[in-house]
């Protein structure tokens, strides 16, 4: 037998007294850590992923996942993280492959941002009683007012989305979650009136009647993507980079392209979808406004353009250039972005923090006379309502949320994506996996989530005196950075705590 | 500290008298309303706008400047003969009080833009006459204008209002518009260009409030090539006024609908065309919403706007006694010069109030 | 009006294509210099081009046809559902990227990057045939359709370097006895077979129908075809962490 290197980081734990062998975690467990032997139930650590499925569903409360303890001779250079990793490759000669967002430990900004309230000098407002406006318009807007012969306002506004809240579901591709949670969301995002987004393995025929509040994608695979598709959505994304992944493509593997998926990225059955790492069609900043105005001219310019990036380093200068090149939106991914695959060193080495990226962003479309022309997305790392404002202030329209909306549909954050056996349904196409979540259910839950969201949104809101959520964009005096270098904060445009 | 380097939450007191007829509106009018409102002011602050009052000089900008010193006289001269024709220059009369200490030079000029100057630049004679007072104000050291119009002219200090209009000799001043400002900031501000009203060529504001808007509005027109030196609400609303009535040539009507828009769910009622143009003017020009207390008067040539925020958080009462009508934050202001009135009511909140001169501008 | 001649003259992309959607069955445009866009997502239409059209001629093409008496530039077909263009001349880089559906004949040669990412689903099967040479990249990514390269008159290799790389579905067929050097593991290359050449006949018929070539010398000529052994040829190197 082969020397085992790795010790399982988790320990199912097991309260006999408890436990009835009704088998019920046997048949929850797609990762096969329970089974059945000689009368009672036994578990495999190595092959428990803590997603919590035989805990949450265990009838008489009998386990629990608790760490092993197991610790490697760690040192302040050698984590125990470290060395797992090493043997691994030493082990497959394998590339990591990782899921979700990066757990690494870098700042995060916005616990280091604190909000401003009202008192004395100007009232707050109380948001149960009073307006609190939240409604966001994305879009470009005209930068010259124009009026028709008979001197009324031309209109020309130009396509438009509109929002009930600063809050937009991030693309998540079909074949990378189920269509159940697909479904989940397209559904929310019509009782919420905010949008969902396909990501880049095209729409699912059923969910073409969700289109009025839908944003279909585009990427580098251009899986699904044909002029009906294209005229389905509200809005066009044009993914250029990912932030768990900046500057590389993505690839799901054959054995998630089955049924429905295939028919939904019209490719066969089985094969790889490989989205390249550039859109080869794009080499420079010129070859994007190609790529925008070609998906306007496919669709009459009804629709507005957004075009993602990863928040890379020069990031400022990349979006002001896309501004200039016909998108509508821009939408900047930070790096703790959740993603279904990516290589473990690109996800927890790559990109920037949103924070930065959006602060930097959002003046420099300022100093180039630009911020007005474009709407502005944040996303990757967006976990709550306070975050929501904090990023609103620091000067996006409003976020895109991805590992939180998943969240509520019952992730539990194991971050095995990759594997295909997701225990609650989401990140799977297994249909013995996929029908445990319930669209009545995961529709429910991401309703409830944001509607919870926005009240928070509106008490903090009306706490700084603010009614309308246009006056918060780009306000940076609500914010105060505590803990923050010099140069922290002049990145983020924010004065510290007591200034 | 001086105001500018720090933002100063202020509270206020504003008033406001304009005759429609264009007959004469004396200063000691407006010295007499504001002082009734005297506990809404802390003597920290306070100013006039008024209209009609150089009718001489009426083709000439006026510029009101406050001096440091001799040399930033100088200097600013040199500037000023250097891009304009100086048609009239003078120190402003003023009267020695003891309530007002530490007054700057202050000096008057009327100026005309040299055209040879004009055509080189290739701007319009407004936009060169704001780009050199931004200029002076940012880039010549303890020289500030404050004050740019045609026929018009504000005057300001720190001190109690009706002290401030005494000081100025305002009641030797006739004109059919005076506006009048009496301020409570939270700290001092340090020198006189932090009084009001805040103005840019004829526009004028005196404002009521704190707003709450104010980092997402300064931001937005700092983007628009306008410099927020002082750090208050009145100079970003005069800036923001400035850049959709002068620059993109909304009415004011339109203005005032970008300033305190309507809320989506009256714009969601509305008629077609109406809600078109709501929803149109709300998009496209989001950063200039402003939200927050605020009661404002806009004076410009020919008339004077009054505006409060959607949510009506701050007061103002307007009355009327033929042609004249009257402005403030509390009526009182308004009966101590005029028992009489036809009528007095309290505006809506974001629905403007605009008094013209019969006949058009003066 | 079902059939229109315009002048693309002084047109910009966006007033020329509105005057192309405007126009009826049949659209015959002169003077394209440059306008990019050319058809892009139409359906039903038949569109006659002269002079150069500009980037991304039909992309997202959806059952129109466009002919082209002039070269065309960069990414023609891109991201193309269904349709055919028939170039009379040479087309740019990245030809039919992302292509679904439909054809592309180019009577002369083609750039980098030709065929890359093309896909096949269902009854859709995009086909280019490319009468000259093409540049490097040829079917990068491919994971299905038909890529043909003729070679006519060209003296050297067919086609650049790096052929096949990543292709995982679909056929390349480059008219030579000569398999081309360093294709990558999981590319097989064997000469074309009857079964093949089969498969292959009604598109060599129509280029040469389309370019008054001598069909006899294409259907003649040795083939060779070039397939993926995998439909997923990055299995091996990843592994869980």
């Amino acid at each position: 037998m082969a020397i085992r290197f790795l010790y399982p980081p988790y320990e199912v734990v097991r309260n006999e007294g408890r436990c009835t062998v009704c088998r019920l975690c046997e048949r929850q467990c797609a990762n096969g850590a329970h089974t059945f032997e000689n009368g009672r139930m036994v578990c495999d650590d190595a092959k428990c992923v803590n997603c919590h499925r035989c805990v949450a569903l265990c009838p008489t409360r009998a386990l629990k996942v608790v760490p092993s303890g197991h610790t490697y001779k760690e040192n302040a250079s050698w984590s125990g993280r470290a060395i797992d990793e090493l043997y691994r490759q030493a082990d497959s000669g394998g590339v990591l492959l990782s899921s979700m967002g990066s757990p690494a430990d870098y700042p995060v900004y916005f616990d280091k941002l604190l909000l401003n309230a009202s008192q004395v000098t100007n009232p707050s407002i109380d948001p149960l009683r009073e307006p609190m406006e939240t409604r966001v318009f994305l879009g470009a807007r005209p930068q010259t007012v124009r009026r028709g012969a008979d001197g009324r306002l031309a209109d020309d506004l130009g396509p438009h989305l509109t929002l009930a809240m600063p809050i937009l579901f991030a693309g998540m591709s079909y074949g990378s979650i189920s269509y159940n949670a697909h479904q989940s969301l397209a559904r929310a995002a019509r009782t919420l009136g905010i949008f969902y987004n396909t990501g880049e393995g095209g729409l699912h025929e059923d969910l073409y009647p969700y289109g009025e509040n839908t944003i279909v994608q585009v990427a580098s695979g251009r899986f699904g993507v044909h002029p009906d598709y294209l005229r389905a959505g509200a809005a066009i994304e044009i993914k250029m980079g990912q932030g768990a992944k900046p500057g590389i493509g993505g690839h799901l593997p054959g054995a998630k392209i089955v049924g429905d998926v295939s028919r939904t990225r019209m490719i066969p059955q089985g094969s790889d979808a490989i989205s390249p790492a550039p859109h080869h069609d794009i080499y420079s900043i010129e070859d994007l406004r190609q790529l925008v105005y070609s998906l306007k001219e496919a669709t009459q310019y009804q629709k507005p353009v957004i075009v993602k990036i990863a928040a890379v380093h020069n990031v400022s200068a990349i979006a002001s250039g896309i501004a200039r090149s016909g998108a509508d939106i821009i939408a900047i991914d930070g790096f703790r972005g959740g993603t279904g695959a990516a290589p473990t060193r690109i996800r927890d080495h790559v990109g920037i923090p949103i924070e930065l990226a959006l602060a930097s962003v959002d003046q420099r479309l300022r100093d180039e006379g630009l911020r007005d022309r474009v709407s502005l997305i944040a996303g990757g790392g967006i976990r709550s309502s306070a975050d929501v404002v904090k990023a609103v202030a620091l000067g996006a329209d409003c976020v895109y949320i991805g590992t939180a909306a998943l969240l509520a549909l019952g992730c539990h954050l194991c971050q095995s994506c990759h594997t295909g056996r997701c225990n609650w349904g989401i990140a799977t196409q297994d249909p013995r996996l996929t029908q445990r979540l319930d669209p009545d259910v995961g529709c429910q839950r991401l309703v409830n989530l944001l509607t919870a969201w926005q009240h928070e949104i509106q008490e903090m809101m009306g706490g700084m005196g603010i009614h309308s959520i246009e006056s918060l964009r780009g306000n940076r005096l609500m914010l105060r950075g505590v803990g923050l270098n010099e140069k922290e904060l002049a990145v983020l445009g924010v004065k510290h705590a007591g200034e | 500290m001086k105001e500018g380097q720090v933002r100063i939450p202020s509270g206020c007191a504003i008033a406001g008298i304009f005759d429609r007829s264009g007959g004469a509106v004396s200063g000691e009018e407006a010295i007499r309303s504001i002082s009734v409102m005297h506990d809404r002011s802390n003597g920290l602050g306070g100013g006039f706008a008024a209209y009609g009052i150089y009718p001489r000089h009426r083709d000439c900008y006026a510029f009101h400047l406050f001096y440091d010193s001799a040399s930033a006289r100088q200097a600013c001269e040199a500037f000023l003969k250097d891009r304009f024709e100086l048609v009239s220059l003078s120190e402003i009369p003023t009267r020695p009080m003891a309530e007002i200490t530490d007054a700057p030079l202050i000096w008057r000029y009327f100026v005309l833009p040299l055209p040879a100057r004009l055509s080189a630049g290739g701007l319009d004679e407004e936009e060169f006459v704001v780009r050199c007072v931004f200029h002076i104000n940012t880039q010549i050291d303890g020289a500030y204008v404050f004050s740019s119009g045609k026929n018009m002219g504000v005057f300001k200090a720190v001190g109690f209002p009706e002290d401030v209009g005494r000081f100025y000799r305002l009641e030797e001043y006739q004109g059919y518009c005076f506006t009048v400002h009496g301020r409570y900031p939270t700290n001092t501000p340090g020198w006189w260009g932090g009084a009001h009203p805040f103005a840019l060529l004829d526009c004028s504001v005196v404002h009521n409030g704190e707003i709450s808007s104010y980092d997402a509005n300064r931001r937005a027109m700092e983007m628009y090539g306008y410099k927020c030196t002082l750090q208050t609400d009145t100079e970003v609303i005069t800036y923001i006024i400035d850049y959709l009535c002068r620059r993109q040539k909304l009415t004011l009507t339109e203005a005032a609908s970008v300033m305190a828009a309507p809320f989506w769910q009256t714009i969601d009622g509305m008629e077609p065309e109406e809600q078109r143009t709501a929803r149109y003017l709300r998009s496209v020009f989001a950063s200039q919403l402003i939200t927050g207390p605020f009661s404002i008067l806009v004076g410009f040539t020919g008339g004077l706007m009054a505006l409060n925020d959607r949510l009506k958080l701050r007061s103002m009462v307007v009355g009327e006694r033929g042609d004249r009508v009257y402005f403030a934050s509390e009526e009182a202001a308004i009966r101590a010069i005029a028992p009489d009135l036809d009528t007095v009511w309290a505006p809506q909140g974001g629905c403007p109030v605009i008094v013209r001169l019969k006949g058009g501008q003066q | 009006m079902s059939n229109t001649t315009l002048s693309a003259q002084a047109l910009d992309f966006q007033r020329l294509n509105e005057k192309i959607r405007a126009a009826g069955a049949e659209v015959c445009v002169r003077d394209c210099c440059g306008q990019r866009f050319i058809g892009a997502g139409l359906g039903e239409k038949a569109i006659t081009l002269y002079g150069t059209p500009g980037n991304a001629l039909g992309a997202y093409l959806d059952g129109a046809s466009i002919r082209v008496y002039g070269n065309a530039q960069d990414a023609v077909g891109d991201t193309m559902n269904g349709g055919q263009i028939i170039i009379h001349g040479g087309a740019g880089d990245a030809l039919g990227y992302a292509m679904r559906g439909g054809s592309i004949y180019v009577r002369d040669s083609a750039g980098y990057r030709t065929g890359i990412h093309m896909k096949e689903y269902g009854d859709q099967k995009p086909v280019i045939v490319v009468g000259g040479r093409v540049g490097s990249f040829l079917g990068e990514y491919l994971a299905g359709g038909v890529l043909v390269v003729l070679g006519l008159g060209i003296a050297g290799p067919p086609a650049g370097d790096f052929i096949g790389a990543g292709m995982h579905g679909g056929k390349i067929f480059l008219r030579t006895d000569r398999p081309p050097a360093g294709l990558p593991d999981q590319v097989t290359a064997s000469a074309a077979g009857a079964e093949d050449l089969a498969e292959i006949e009604p598109w060599l018929q129509t280029f040469a129908r389309c370019f008054g070539t001598d069909a006899a010398l294409l259907l003649g000529s040795p083939y060779t075809v070039l397939r993926p052994n995998t439909k997923n040829p990055y299995k091996q190197l990843y592994v869980a962490n």
